[in-house]
Formats: structure tokens, sequence, C-alpha cells
């Protein structure tokens, strides 16, 4: 069953056009991954399906009543702004304090509740977003670079609460990797945008090759993926210069 | 009751404090501290004109407020950063407000009344539209308390809980405006941007949560209004400034208290 269904959308900001004639759909219970170099649209796409960022043309459908789950790229909260984790997840809606545990637990933080937002540890700020996310039991989660931060271990157990989200609830997500090549292992699919979709595929999983394992560490249990490009155009851009 | 100026006076402070301890809060996470500042300055044009025309002072003040706070909100981030805009629009605003009064040779005009305000001088009309003002804005910013939350802290998130920023953000500029124009009697142009900060700021140093600083912070601003105008009262000092020393004081006291603690701890 598909939830979210994006049909030819470009995205402009004043003559400044970031993502022309993207299709995708998300369907049910999916993950999907979203890289690409910076300026690439990532961003935009998950603002257009929120409904932050207008279309130019195309649109967005999603599934009446379809509940999303937003992991925003960066919050920051000033420090002359006093809220404890449980206020923060009731920020929108009205649940009660059994409903905050629980989506604590879910995502691996369960004793913050009565902590101070700014007294966290990076690692579990970006769990409490999660469990805020969590909290209306969401169709889709989406997540703007929700690692960001992290090293490469505190970003495997990232991922790995992420699986264990999607196998105890169900839903389906959209997450964006600010890594243009090491993924979430998990990932059914990886769309690499420049502007447009560059390419679609499945990301390999590098479990026993010994350079990979160089490459990402032993600690990281599998979490993480490579993700091979396999473009069959080519950008003469100078900014993919550096890549 | 209401025919003691005093009882007046002290309503009257009552009244903006506890419009301006909920706002004044989100003027101090959103980092607008200037932008009320601005607001207030313009507003001394709305009180030349409305004087111009022979008609009421709130009106007028509410009128130029909010199409500074407008323009400014619209016109930012289009080539010049919004402090330089706030600079150029409340600075102007103010010296062509001075110009215009002194071309009212016809009225005598006590200017000092509008920019430190006159908070002895509040009649029962004044106190009906100061309290009336209030009434609005506690009521607005009530209603739509999680939303301007939720759009203070991101406003991507905002709009993923099914909230426009936008909005809300057209929704704190009108709130500004209204106290602005409401506090103009009570302590005057330059120093309502302290009734809105000061309170907040000493509240942060108590509260845990949004909703308690914001509690906090209108305590802070009623204990400072009625302490002022009584010391006002006693040492024969000026009524607004007054109010704004209280709340300064205890603003230190809480600091201080808190580094205090901070040591033992």
């Amino acid at each position: 069953m598909t939830l979210i269904t994006v049909t030819n959308l470009s995205v402009a900001y004043g003559a400044n056009t970031v993502l022309r004639n993207v299709d995708f759909t998300l369907a049910s219970g999916e993950i999907v991954t979203i890289v690409g170099p910076n300026g690439s649209g990532k961003t935009s796409l998950l603002r257009a399906i929120i409904g932050a960022a207008q279309p130019t043309t195309g649109q967005v459908e999603t599934k009446p009543g379809l509940k999303i789950g937003y992991v925003p790229q960066r919050l920051h909260i000033d420090q002359t702004l006093p809220i404890t984790v449980e206020r923060f997840l009731r920020l929108t809606d009205r649940v009660p304090e059994k409903t905050c545990k629980q989506a604590l637990d879910a995502a691996g933080v369960p004793d913050l509740l009565k902590r101070q937002m700014t007294g966290l540890s990076g690692g579990q700020f970006q769990r409490v977003l999660l469990a805020r996310a969590l909290i209306n039991a969401p169709d889709v989660l989406l997540l703007d670079e929700a690692t960001q931060g992290l090293d490469q271990p505190g970003s495997a157990a990232f991922y790995r609460q992420i699986e264990a989200v999607r196998e105890q609830t169900g839903c389906s997500i959209l997450m964006i990797s600010h890594d243009l090549h090491v993924v979430m292992s998990a990932s059914d699919r990886v769309i690499c945008l420049n502007g447009h979709v560059c390419c679609q595929g499945t990301p390999a999983v590098v479990a026993s090759a010994p350079e990979y394992r160089a490459l990402f560490g032993a600690g990281t249990g599998g979490a993480l993926a490579l993700y091979r490009h396999e473009h069959d155009h080519h950008h003469d851009h100078s900014h993919e210069a550096a890549e | 009751m209401l025919d003691d100026f005093m009882t007046r006076a002290t309503l009257a402070g009552i009244g903006v404090a506890g419009a301006a301890a909920p706002l004044g809060c989100f003027v101090v996470w959103r980092r607008m501290a200037y932008f009320g500042d601005a607001t207030a300055h313009a507003a001394i044009l709305g009180v030349a004109l409305s004087l111009a025309f022979e008609m009421s002072i709130f009106p007028g003040t509410l009128a130029v407020a909010l199409i500074m706070a407008l323009t400014v909100t619209q016109l930012a981030g289009r080539g010049y950063a919004m402090d330089t805009l706030l600079g150029v629009m409340a600075h102007s605003s103010l010296a062509f407000g001075l110009v215009a009064v002194s071309f009212l040779s016809g009225i005598r005009i006590d200017l000092m009344a509008y920019l430190f305000g006159d908070i002895l001088a509040v009649s029962r009309t004044d106190l009906l539209v100061i309290w009336g003002g209030a009434a609005l804005v506690i009521a607005l910013i009530t209603w739509r308390w999680s939303a301007l939350l939720a759009s203070t802290l991101n406003e991507d998130l905002a709009h993923a809980s099914g909230f426009d920023p936008k909005r809300e953000r057209l929704i704190l500029t009108l709130c500004l405006a209204i106290t602005v124009a409401v506090a103009i009697k009570v302590v005057g142009v330059l120093l309502i941007a302290a009734l809105l900060i000061i309170p907040a700021a000493a509240a942060r140093v108590a509260a845990r949560t949004p909703e308690a600083m914001a509690a906090i912070a209108a305590g802070i601003g009623i204990l400072s209004t009625v302490a002022g105008l009584r010391g006002a009262y006693i040492f024969d000092t000026p009524a607004g400034p007054s109010i704004v020393c209280v709340a300064a004081l205890i603003f230190l006291v809480m600091n201080l208290a808190r580094w205090r603690d901070q040591e033992r701890a």
C-alpha cells in the first residue's frame, strides 16, 4: 500500500530551482534512505512532504489520515527556554505520562522524562527527538540527517534503534543520510538525489569484507552498509568536483 | 474604589504586566527583544498622528506599531538583515514622530508623558482600553499556545504537526502591537521593552517548563508594578521608571540567588 506519492515535483526558492521533476513513492513498511550532495534538494523533498515547502509544479499526495512523525535536521533550543523532556514530548499532542515513557523506551532512553532538554548530550537529544516523533504512533517516520553530530558507533546504534522501531510498530521510514556512500543497512531502497533522482537501488551489505570492516570499525554491528552509485548520466557541475 | 488615582494606576499596571509576561517569554525565546523595542519606538509616530487628527491615542499607536512590525517582517531577508531594517524603521518613525509633534503648535503636549508614561493619569476609559487589550493578548496567546511554542522551537516541526508558523508569527506581531499601544500610558515607549523582557528573563532562573516561566514572569511583573508604584509614591519618583527599577532588582536578586546555589552545589 502506498503512503506517499510524489509526482513530477519541482521546488524553487526564488529563482533557484532545487528540485526538478521528482517522482517518488513510499510504500507501507518500507525503509528508504535518500543520499545526495549538499544542496541536492534532500531536505526540500522532506519539507515538501510535510507541507513546509510549496511545489512550483507537481504534487505530493498522502494517504488520507496519514500520521507523520518528523525528526528535524537541527533543533536548537534557546538557553532561555526551560523545557523538560516530558513537556517536549507533549509539544503538539496531549498524551498521558505512560505514552511518554513508552516513547522514550522505544527510542532507547527510558530515564530522561524529568530532565531539561538543554542538559542532554547529543545522542540523548536525537533520541528524544525520535521519541517525540513516535508519540502519536505515526504511519511514517521522516528523519532529516538524524545522525548528524553522532560518531560512527553512535550512528550505528541510532540506526539499530530505528530498525527496532520499524519491527515493533511496522511504520515506514524515510530518512536522509548526510553520507553519500554509507547508509543504514536495513534500507529497502536508496535514492540518490541531485536536483532530480540520479539513481536508486539497494545497499550492499558489507559485513564480511575486511577492508570495509576497517572502514566502519568493529563496533557498528552491521547497522551500516555501502551504497554503490550507478549513475547512467553525467553532471558537469563544478560543485561535484569535491566528490 | 476607581476614584482613587493610585488604584487606577495599579490596576492599569497589573493589566499591562499580565499581558506582557507571556508575550515577553516568546520575545525572549525567539530573540525578538530588539523587535519589541523598535515597535515601541515607532509608536511615537502613532502618538503624533493621533494628536494631529484629534483622535484617541490607542488606535493610532496600534496602527503604526502594526504597520511597522508587518513591514519589517515582510522585508526581512530581502537584502537587509532584520536588525538593520528595524534600526531604519524604528528610529526614522521615532524621528518623524518627534518632528510631527513639534508642528502641533496649537496643542500643548507633554512629550515626556509618552516617552516615559503617565500611569498616574490613567482614566477610567484608559483602564477599560488597557484591560481590553491585555485580555485580548492573553486570550490569543493562550489559544495558540501549543502552536506558538512548536513554531518557536522549530518551524518545520510545526509544519509537520499541521501548524502554520507564518500565521503564528503574525499572531505574535499583532499581540506585540496591542501590548505596545496599551502600555504607552503605563511605562511610555522607551520602557515598554523592559516590561516585556525583564520579568521573563528573571523568571527563567526559577522555571522548568515554558508554562511555569510565563506564570512566574506574570507574578514578577505584577509585583514590580505594585512595589514600583508604592515606591514612586513614597519617594516621589517617576512611576514608570520606578516599576522597571523594581523589575530589574528582582532580576538581579534571582540571578544572585542562583549563582549562590550553584556555588554550593
